[in-house]
C-alpha cells in the first residue's frame, strides 16, 4: 500500500491515509478533529510541524492542495439565497470550468443527488438532508482526489443519514479517497476502512474497526443493581467471572464491563443471582464511544463535553 | 410514495454517482477577472431573487428627500421651488448614492460570515475576487440610486441645461464616485464584528459630511470658516462635478478633481480591503 499523505498537525497528530479508502477520525467535541482537517484543507496554517496531502505541502503548495481536495464543513457551505442549480454553477465556474460547462456540470450532478426537482428553488427552502446532499454535490464538482467531510451526518435524521452514507460509499467506488470525522462509533464502523481515535489533540488509537473493537471488547454488559449498597458485591462477582476492569458509573447503582462473548454475560448474570445480588435491569450491547474511550484512555469521552456519563443506560 | 420517486434506489444512486464522478477534467485555474465576474454573477442572481425589495430600498430615500427638501425649503432657499429644484437635484443624487455605498459594506459584512465563504477560502482562485465581485454586483444598485431622481425631478419641473448627455455623464461620474467610496465601507465591512457597527459608525461620519457640503446650499452664503470646510469636502467635489455636468457648465478642473479624488480613495482603500480580507481568511 502506498501512503499518499503523512500529517503532523499542531498537536502532534500523525496520520497516514491510503488512496481509495474511507478514513475515519473519531473523537468527542473539542478533541481536535475539526482543527486537523482544517489544516489539511488549508483553512488553517499549522503553527509548527508540517502536513502534506497528495504529495503537496499544505502551506507552501496550498493552491495545489486546494485543486485536489474538497472540504465539506459541519455547517452547509452553500448560498442560501441562490437556488441549488445556481450554487453548483457558481462553484463549478470558480473551479475553472467555462460558464457553459459549469451549467452542464450542475445539471449532471443534480440527478444523482436527488435534487433535480428542487434545482430551481432557493436553498433556504431545502430540508436539512437536501442541504447536506447539495453541500456534498458541490464538493464533488471537480471529482476531488480527496474528499474531506467534517461530521457529515451530525444533526440529520436516520433516513438522511443513510442517504449520506450511500453517497460516501459511491464516492469511494468512484475512485476518490474520503477522510471524515465523526462522533459516532457506528458511523466510523459502517464507513471507514481505518479509524484514528483522537482525544485532546492526540491520536490514542489507530487501526481497522475490527482492531479497535478487539481492543475494547465487542460489546458491553451494563448492570443496574437494586440499591447502591449492592454495587461492591456485584463488582466482586463480575471481576471474578469476567476478569476485566469493571466500570463504576456516576449513577451509584450502575456498573458495566466489556465482554468478549455474549455467553459469558449470561453466566455472569447467573452468578450474580446465585450470590444473592439483586439485579433490576441489564443490557448487553455494542460498545459506545464512551466505552471505547474509557478502555483506551481511562477517562470518559463525555468528560470533555460536560455530559454526565452513564445517563443513557437503560 | 413520494420519497421513492424523489430518491433513486440504492443501485441507481451508486451507478449515476459513479458516472458523474469519473469525469476528472482538471480545468485550468480561473483568472482574477473571471473569478470577480463569477462573484458579481452571484450578487446579481441574489439581487434578482429580491428585485422588488431592492428597488424599493434604493429608490425610496432619494425620492422622499427630493420631494420634501424641494417643497419644504425651496421657496426659502432660492425664492422659488422650481429654481431650487434645478440646484438641489444633482446633490440629492450624490447623497442617495453615498448612503447606498454604506449598505454595500453592511451587506458584505453579513455575507462573509456565511458558510459559503468557508468554501471560497479553500478554493484555488484569487481570493480578493469575492470582495471585488460583491462591489461589482452593487453597480446596478448605484445606478438606480443615482438615476431614480431624474424621472421624478422631470415630473416636478427639473429642466437640465446639459440635456440628456449631461445627465448621462453626471450619472456616470457619480457611479464611479460611489464605487470608489464603496471601498471605504468594504474595508469596514471586512473588519467589523457586527453589521450594526458599520451602519452606526458610517452615519456618524456621513451625515456631518453631507450637511457640510454644497448639496443643499451654496457655500458663498455661509460664514467664511464653514465655506472653507464645505469647499474641501469630498461630497462637495462630487456634487460640483455632477451639478456642472447636469447644467452643461462643468469645467475640466471640476471633473479632474473628482476623478483624482476617486483614484486616491480607491488607491488607498482597495488594497487595504483586500489585505484585510486575506489576513482575516488566514486566521
Amino acid at each position: 500500500m502506498k501512503a499518499f499523505g503523512e500529517v503532523q498537525a499542531v498537536d502532534g497528530i500523525d496520520l497516514a491515509v491510503n488512496r481509495g479508502m474511507v478514513y475515519g477520525i473519531l473523537g468527542p467535541n473539542g478533541a481536535g478533529k475539526t482543527t486537523t482537517i482544517h489544516i489539511l484543507s488549508t483553512l488553517l496554517r499549522p503553527d509548527s510541524g508540517h502536513a502534506s496531502v497528495l504529495g503537496h505541502d499544505v502551506v507552501r503548495e496550498a493552491d495545489a492542495v486546494r485543486a485536489k481536495v474538497s472540504l465539506t464543513g459541519q455547517f452547509a457551505s452553500v448560498d442560501e439565497d441562490l437556488t441549488g442549480q445556481e450554487n453548483l454553477t457558481l462553484l463549478a465556474r470558480l473551479m475553472g470550468y467555462t460558464w457553459k460547462r459549469a451549467r452542464s456540470r450542475a445539471t449532471e450532478l443534480l440527478g444523482p443527488f436527488g435534487l433535480d426537482e428542487a434545482a430551481g428553488r432557493q436553498v433556504k427552502t431545502y430540508s436539512g438532508g437536501m442541504r447536506r446532499r447539495l453541500d456534498i454535490a458541490v464538493s464533488l464538482i471537480a471529482s476531488p482526489e480527496l474528499m474531506i467531510l467534517d461530521e457529515p451526518t451530525t444533526g440529520l435524521d436516520p433516513h438522511s443519514r443513510n442517504e449520506v452514507w450511500e453517497i460516501i460509499r459511491a464516492v469511494v467506488e468512484g475512485g476518490s479517497t474520503v477522510l471524515l470525522t465523526t462522533q459516532y462509533l457506528e458511523e466510523a464502523d459502517q464507513l471507514a476502512g481505518r479509524i484514528a481515535v483522537i482525544d485532546r489533540g492526540k491520536v490514542i488509537a489507530e487501526g481497522t474497526p475490527g482492531d479497535l473493537k478487539a481492543s475494547v471488547g465487542p460489546g458491553t454488559l451494563r448492570v443496574r443493581v437494586h440499591s447502591a449498597s449492592d454495587r461492591p458485591a456485584a463488582k466482586l462477582v463480575l471481576t471474578r467471572v469476567l476478569d476485566v476492569p469493571i466500570r463504576l458509573h456516576s449513577d451509584p447503582a450502575l456498573l458495566s464491563a466489556p465482554i468478549f462473548d455474549p455467553a459469558i454475560a449470561a453466566h455472569a448474570l447467573g452468578e450474580l443471582a446465585s450470590e444473592g445480588v439483586l439485579v433490576t435491569d441489564f443490557t448487553v450491547g455494542q460498545s459506545s464511544l464512551d466505552e471505547v474511550f474509557l478502555a483506551l484512555t481511562g477517562h470518559s469521552a463525555s468528560e470533555n463535553t460536560d455530559v454526565r456519563e452513564g445517563e443513557k443506560v437503560a | 410514495m413520494s420519497t421513492s420517486t424523489i430518491h433513486a434506489p440504492r443501485e441507481g444512486i451508486s451507478e449515476a454517482m459513479a458516472a458523474v464522478l469519473v469525469q476528472r477534467e482538471h480545468p485550468a485555474r480561473i483568472g482574477a477577472v473571471g473569478a470577480s465576474l463569477a462573484h458579481a454573477w452571484r450578487g446579481m442572481r441574489k439581487m434578482r431573487h429580491y428585485a422588488i425589495a431592492t428597488l424599493m430600498e434604493v429608490s425610496f430615500m432619494p425620492i422622499i428627500t427630493l420631494v420634501t427638501i424641494t417643497y419644504l425649503f425651496g421657496g426659502a432657499f432660492s425664492g422659488s421651488t422650481g429654481e431650487y429644484l434645478q440646484y438641489v437635484l444633482p446633490g440629492i443624487m450624490v447623497q442617495a448614492v453615498v448612503i447606498v455605498t454604506v449598505w454595500t459594506g453592511t451587506m458584505l459584512n453579513v455575507d462573509i460570515t456565511k458558510g459559503i465563504y468557508d468554501r471560497f477560502r479553500a478554493m484555488p482562485f484569487w481570493q480578493p475576487s469575492t470582495v471585488v465581485g460583491n462591489l461589482l454586483s452593487d453597480l446596478p444598485r448605484y445606478f438606480v440610486a443615482v438615476s431614480i431622481t431624474i424621472p421624478v425631478g422631470l415630473l416636478m419641473g427639473f429642466r437640465p441645461d446639459g440635456g440628456a448627455l449631461g445627465m448621462f455623464l453626471a450619472v456616470l461620474v457619480l457611479v464611479v464616485f460611489a464605487s470608489s467610496v464603496s471601498w471605504i465601507f468594504a474595508a469596514l465591512g471586512v473588519v467589523a464584528g457586527r453589521p450594526e457597527t458599520i451602519s452606526s459608525s458610517s452615519m456618524m461620519v456621513l451625515f456631518p459630511l453631507i450637511y457640510t457640503s454644497n448639496i443643499f446650499a451654496q457655500p458663498e452664503t455661509m460664514p467664511g470658516w464653514l465655506e472653507a470646510i464645505v469647499k474641501v469636502n469630498p461630497i462637495s467635489v462630487a456634487t460640483t462635478a455632477a451639478r456642472g455636468l447636469t447644467h452643461g457648465n462643468a469645467t475640466g478642473g471640476q471633473i479632474a478633481a473628482l476623478l483624482l479624488l476617486c483614484a486616491v480613495i480607491t488607491g488607498i482603500f482597495a488594497p487595504l480591503t483586500m489585505h484585510l480580507y486575506r489576513s482575516k481568511g488566514a486566521r
